[in-house]
Parts: structure tokens; sequence; C-alpha cells
């Protein structure tokens, strides 16, 4: 579904993404894993179309997204759960859900956006309890919810998290997690970005490690969950010495 | 994902991430190919597709020995949970180290040989490849276990006539060894008088050394059963790199974990596709030892077309030989050069000499032939000469492995033929 190659990004003259080749096959959840800085989120805005990639290419069902605008990118189906949520607070649950549905409701298909409303609304009962009341008013679990809820309302073949589980507290994020789950069940494909690694690669199918902007350990997530270079990465800690321990 | 049979395409696109993630590990923790790609002035960054891999510096057996023990593995030893060693130069063997999930990946590629020769959980499976130092025992152990099959550790070393036993007794429908053992057993079968229908063998997957058609007819029609070839490099990983499916017709690559060149030995550049030349690999997951554009020395050319198995994956014929002047006698390889040294070691002086290897009754038969008058001035006693005799045969044993005849030759009565002095003079069918 998504394959990216050779993938360079970065910010004015700071070159952060060194050559990222990685792929997300339809009904996958693909993780990706690594620490702070290691280049993530700037992966995931590059695919998105929010920064440009300088090299590479990136394959979204077999269209290349390099250079395309944002708005275009997630029209095509492949949605960005930003960090953070960045829901509208002023607006009330359902205005930031048919946000979310911008593209239907520009080609008037009214069904769609009733039908994918619903969809959520059943998804996440908490957020048809609170329909009409101000998002910025709900927890943070409600806004990662609504987040997820609104990039649902575009349809997309492709959601792209970025670190869904940031300030919440473990229950949440589990029951986060578990929607997820739920969701690659009933055919969305999951890309996802976590510095929760094991609760990442436990629901995940396969994953990538990075470190300092390049790809250095990739796997199915049982393999990861195996690899004490997943944890060497995370610490920024090097291998030096053959008896280390 | 399955990588057997992925499309083309998809196989491509994971070949080159993980080509990327493993030259990425490599050139942060081992020094070697940090040095070697330094000096090549590659970055591994600028690999980009799998014909960026021509950019990168061959690995040799040399090299890998140059390392022994440790300076190749790029995890810190607490990771590795197994390590075996592969013969390497004449001084120095080969160390490699697995980690848990390299364990894994070899347990599971090798399974798929095994089920590709159509084995099962049904089966008793006897592994008769030596258990020890080599992989060859317990990687094919470990597979034969992730199929669920009961294996037989029987190892190889012991007493012939008691592979045959246990393979009656515990009725073996799977032998999986080296081709010239499985020969050896089929002679001591004949001599114990046991027909091979009295045996439950149906499947015989075997590998280790280079073998030939003819040896396959030979062992199916000595041992009733369906002969599989299969092709191991102890250094990348011993057996799971390729295996015969059901169809016969070509051995598999597993090409989702090693990533396969053919070169010209003579120019080290890419053969024309189907042309024969040395077989070099890269290995794309082993987290423990990578091996950067390995050079086995083993000779052979890519199949086209798919197979009617349904695998995707490249196919090459069987090993045609090698590409050094490297013999494999019982199972062992011997290097000429290696060869000597071990006769300058026992003996002190560089007499001429040549081995001669002949095949009876399917067993290796090898004579080290020595030429007498060039350490005549110290052999003047009867007693000199069968000192000379027990050392070299007790090194000979220790350096390759091999049971070897030592005969004292006049000058000019060497039987090397025009190979002249240092020859291996190969005689086998």
């Amino acid at each position: 579904m998504l394959r990216v190659r050779n993938c360079e990004s970065g910010y004015g003259k700071l070159r952060v993404l060194k050559g990222v080749s990685l792929h997300v096959g339809a009904g996958e959840i693909v993780t990706i894993i690594g620490a702070n800085g290691a280049g993530k989120t700037t992966l995931l805005h590059t695919i998105a179309g929010i920064l440009r990639p300088r090299a590479g290419e990136i394959l979204f069902n077999g269209t290349n997204l390099r250079g395309m605008q944002a708005h275009a990118v997630a029209l095509r189906g492949c949605s960005l759960i930003p960090e953070g949520r960045r829901i509208f607070g002023p607006m009330t649950v359902e205005e930031n859900l048919l946000i979310g549905a911008h593209g239907r409701l520009r080609r008037r298909d009214f069904a769609g956006v009733n039908a994918a409303r619903t969809r959520v609304y059943e998804l996440f009962p908490v957020l048809h309890d609170r329909r009409q009341q101000l998002a910025g008013t709900l927890s943070g679990g409600e806004q990662q919810m609504l987040s997820i809820g609104r990039a649902l309302m575009g349809d997309p073949r492709l959601i792209m998290l970025d670190e869904p589980s940031t300030g919440l507290a473990p229950l949440v994020v589990k029951s986060i997690f578990t929607v997820l789950a739920q969701l690659r069940k009933s055919g969305t494909t999951i890309l996802l970005i976590e510095q929760n690694a094991k609760a990442a690669l436990r629901i995940a199918d396969r994953g990538y490690c990075m470190e300092t902007g390049v790809i250095v350990l990739e796997g199915s997530a049982g393999d990861l969950l195996n690899n004490n270079d997943v944890q060497r990465a995370y610490l920024g800690k090097e291998y030096r010495s053959i008896d280390e321990r | 994902m399955n990588g057997e049979t992925m499309a083309r395409e998809e196989l491509r696109q994971l070949q080159i991430e993980r080509l990327q993630t493993t030259l990425n590990r490599a050139c942060r923790n081992v020094a070697f190919y940090r040095q070697a790609f330094d000096t090549a002035g590659v970055d591994p960054g600028a690999i980009r597709d799998l014909g960026d891999l021509r950019r990168l510096p061959f690995t040799t057996r040399e090299d890998l020995a140059a390392s022994y023990p440790y300076g190749m593995f790029a995890v810190p030893l607490k990771d590795i949970v197994r390590v075996n060693a592969a013969s390497g130069s004449f001084e120095r063997p080969i160390a490699i180290g697995s980690t848990r999930n390299d364990i894994r990946h070899s347990s599971q590629l090798t399974a798929r040989q095994l089920a590709g020769a159509g084995i099962t959980e049904h089966d008793v499976v006897q592994i008769a490849f030596r258990y020890g130092l080599a992989s060859g025992g317990l990687g094919f152990h470990y597979g034969a276990e992730e199929i669920g099959a009961s294996v037989i550790p029987a190892s190889s070393g012991r007493n012939v006539r008691e592979q045959v036993v246990i393979m009656r007794d515990y009725k073996a429908t799977a032998l999986v060894t080296m081709p010239t053992h499985a020969a050896a057993i089929a002679v001591a079968m004949e001599e114990m008088g046991i027909h091979p229908d009295r045996l439950n063998l149906r499947v015989g997957l075997f590998g280790g050394e280079p073998w030939s058609e003819t040896l396959r007819d030979h062992l199916e029609r000595c041992l009733h059963l369906v002969a599989y070839d299969t092709y191991t490099v102890a250094e990348l990983m011993g057996p799971g790199i390729a295996a015969e499916c059901s169809f016969r017709n070509g051995l598999h690559v597993n090409e989702d974990h090693f990533i396969l060149e053919i070169v010209d030995p003579a120019t080290l550049e890419p053969v024309a596709p189907g042309d024969e030349g040395e077989l070099v690999f890269t290995t794309v997951t082993r987290e423990g030892f990578p091996v950067i554009r390995y050079r086995t020395r083993d000779r052979a050319r890519l199949l086209e077309g798919p197979c009617a198995c349904g695998r995707t994956t490249a196919r090459i014929n069987r090993i045609a030989g090698r590409t050094d002047d490297a013999v494999f006698v019982q199972g062992h390889r011997i290097l000429p050069g290696d060869l000597q040294e071990v006769l300058f070691a026992a003996m002190k002086s560089r007499p001429a000499w040549c081995l001669v290897v002949d095949r009876e009754g399917g067993i290796d038969d090898a004579d080290l032939q020595i030429v007498l008058s060039d350490v005549e001035s110290v052999v003047d006693e009867w007693k000199t000469l069968e000192k000379f005799r027990s050392d070299v045969t007790a090194r000979l044993a220790e350096a390759f492995g091999i049971a070897a005849r030592i005969t004292f030759v006049e000058a000019g009565s060497l039987m090397c033929g025009k190979g002249g002095s240092g020859a291996v003079v190969d005689k086998r069918p």
C-alpha cells in the first residue's frame, strides 16, 4: 500500500532523514520505533506532504506522493493523526468530525458522511455522548479518540498515528491501542509511531527501528521485541565492546 | 507476507530495506566493514538499490578468519546465544555468532527447505550431520523441530553401522546428511544384509559438499528414497540458504534473507543472467554476524523462469564446482596449500606429494603419496618413517577431519600425472 524508498528530508539546512526505505502492506499494522530525535515525526510529516522530501520516492497505491500538497495526500486516503491530537477546541465534537469529512462534503456525499459518523460513534460511544460538547473540554483520552475519529471520517485506507499515547494514562493508552487493533480488523491499514515500543510492538505485525535518521532494524514485531539493539537505540547507546554487559 | 511466494517487486522492496538496515548496522558496529567501506569510499547511505551493491567491497573467507574470534560480531556477546565455527585459513578457523533472532530465522528457513522436500510433523527425521562446532547438525535439528517432526540427533562421526541400526529401529522416514555419508550408509546396509525395503526411508536431504546427479541416482536406488539437494554455507547461516522443492529443478534461494549475486571469478563483475559464475551472498537479516558480499567460491548459475511450485524466489542449479582449488574429501574441505602446511608441520621439510582420492563402495578413499627421496637424508630408519606416518595421519585428521592412508614413494613414481607435486588427483566417479 505504502512504499517509501531512499527518502531524504529535513528542515532548512538540517538533514534529518538520510535515506529511509520502508513499506506498509494492505491490512498491516506497522510501527516505527526509536528515541526522541530519530526522525520518526519527520518521516510521517514527509509522507503526509507537510514536508517536501529532498530525494527518494513515496508511493501510495502506486501513485508518487512526492511533492503533493498535504490536503491532496489526505484526499487520496492517507490520513495523519498528528501528535498532541490537534483538535479544534472551540468547536463541538461533531463539528470536529465533520471537518475530517471535508472531502466528502465537497463531493456532496452526505450518505457517506453519515455512515462514517455512525461508525465513529460505534467505535467511540463516548464521543456520541459528548457530540454537542466543545472539544476543548474533553479529557486527553477522549481528545485522542476524537482525533482518530476525525481521520476516519475521510474513509482513509491508511492512517498514520504520531505518538497517540503521549500524555495519556496507561489505561487510556490501552483502550486506544485496542481500538487500533479493531480498526485493522475492519480493514484499515495503520502506520504507528510510538515511543512506547513494547505496547506498539504488541499490536503491530512488523516494525522498523530508527536511529539518527536511518533505519537500523527491520523485522516482525516478535523479532524486534527480542532484540536488544532496540533498547540500545532508545538509550542512544552504541555498541562498543564485545564484552559489554 | 510470505517470503517464498511474494511478488518480485515486493521482494525487491524488502531486500532493499533489509540491505540498508544491515549496512547501517554493519557499518556502525563492525570495524572491518567501516574500514572496508571507507577504503572503497562508499557510504552505506549511497546504496539506494540492489544494483548499488556492486559498489561495496567483497568479503572473503580470509577476511573472516583474520578477525577470529569475535572481530566480525555486530552485537556484544551477551546478545549472542550460539557460537559456531567454520574452517577458515590454515591457521585460524572462523567463529560465527548467532542471536536469538538469528537462530529463529535459521530454524524457519531450514524448516522451509525440509517442508519443500515434503517433510511434515509425521516424519521421523534422522540427522546425520555432525553436531558440534559445525552448523549443520543443530541447524537442521532446529528446522526439523520447527516443523514438529520427530528428530533423531544421530550426528555423524559414529560407526556407520550404528547409523543403520538407528535408522531401522527408530523407523526413520527422512535422512538428512552429507551425500558421501549417505553413500557410506548404503554400503554398510549392504554389508549388514539389510535391504532398503526393511527401512521406512522416503526422503533424503543431502548437502554440505558438492555432489552429482550420478550420486543422486545411486542414493535413490540404494536407499529407496527421493533425494533432494540443499546448499549450506556455514559462514552465512549453515543450512537454510537454498534447497530444492518437490519439483527438483534447481535450488530455491531464500532471497528474503540473502541477496544473491553471481560474479565472474576473474573480473568480479556480474555474469550475464544464466551464465555460470561464483555465488556471492549478502545476509540481510543476520544480527550477530552480518556478512556483506561474501565470496563463497562455489560455482553455479541462475535458472530462468518461474518454478511450477509457485515459489517466486530465484533458483540456482546444482553447485558445479569451486573457483578455488578446494576439494571435498569425506565431506571435508581441503585446500592443497593448507595440506602443504600440514605436511611441513609434521615433517619439517617440503617433500613432493600428491593426494589421490578415489571412491570405493561410496566411501572416499584418500591416499597421500609422499616422495621419499626428498626426505631421505633424515629417513634412514624405518622407525622415523613410521613416526612421520603417524604424525601426518594425526595432523590430517586434526586439521581437516579426514582419514588418509600415507604411502611413501620413490621420486618419479608419484601418481599425480600432469598435476605435478602438491596436486589432488580426483579419481572419483
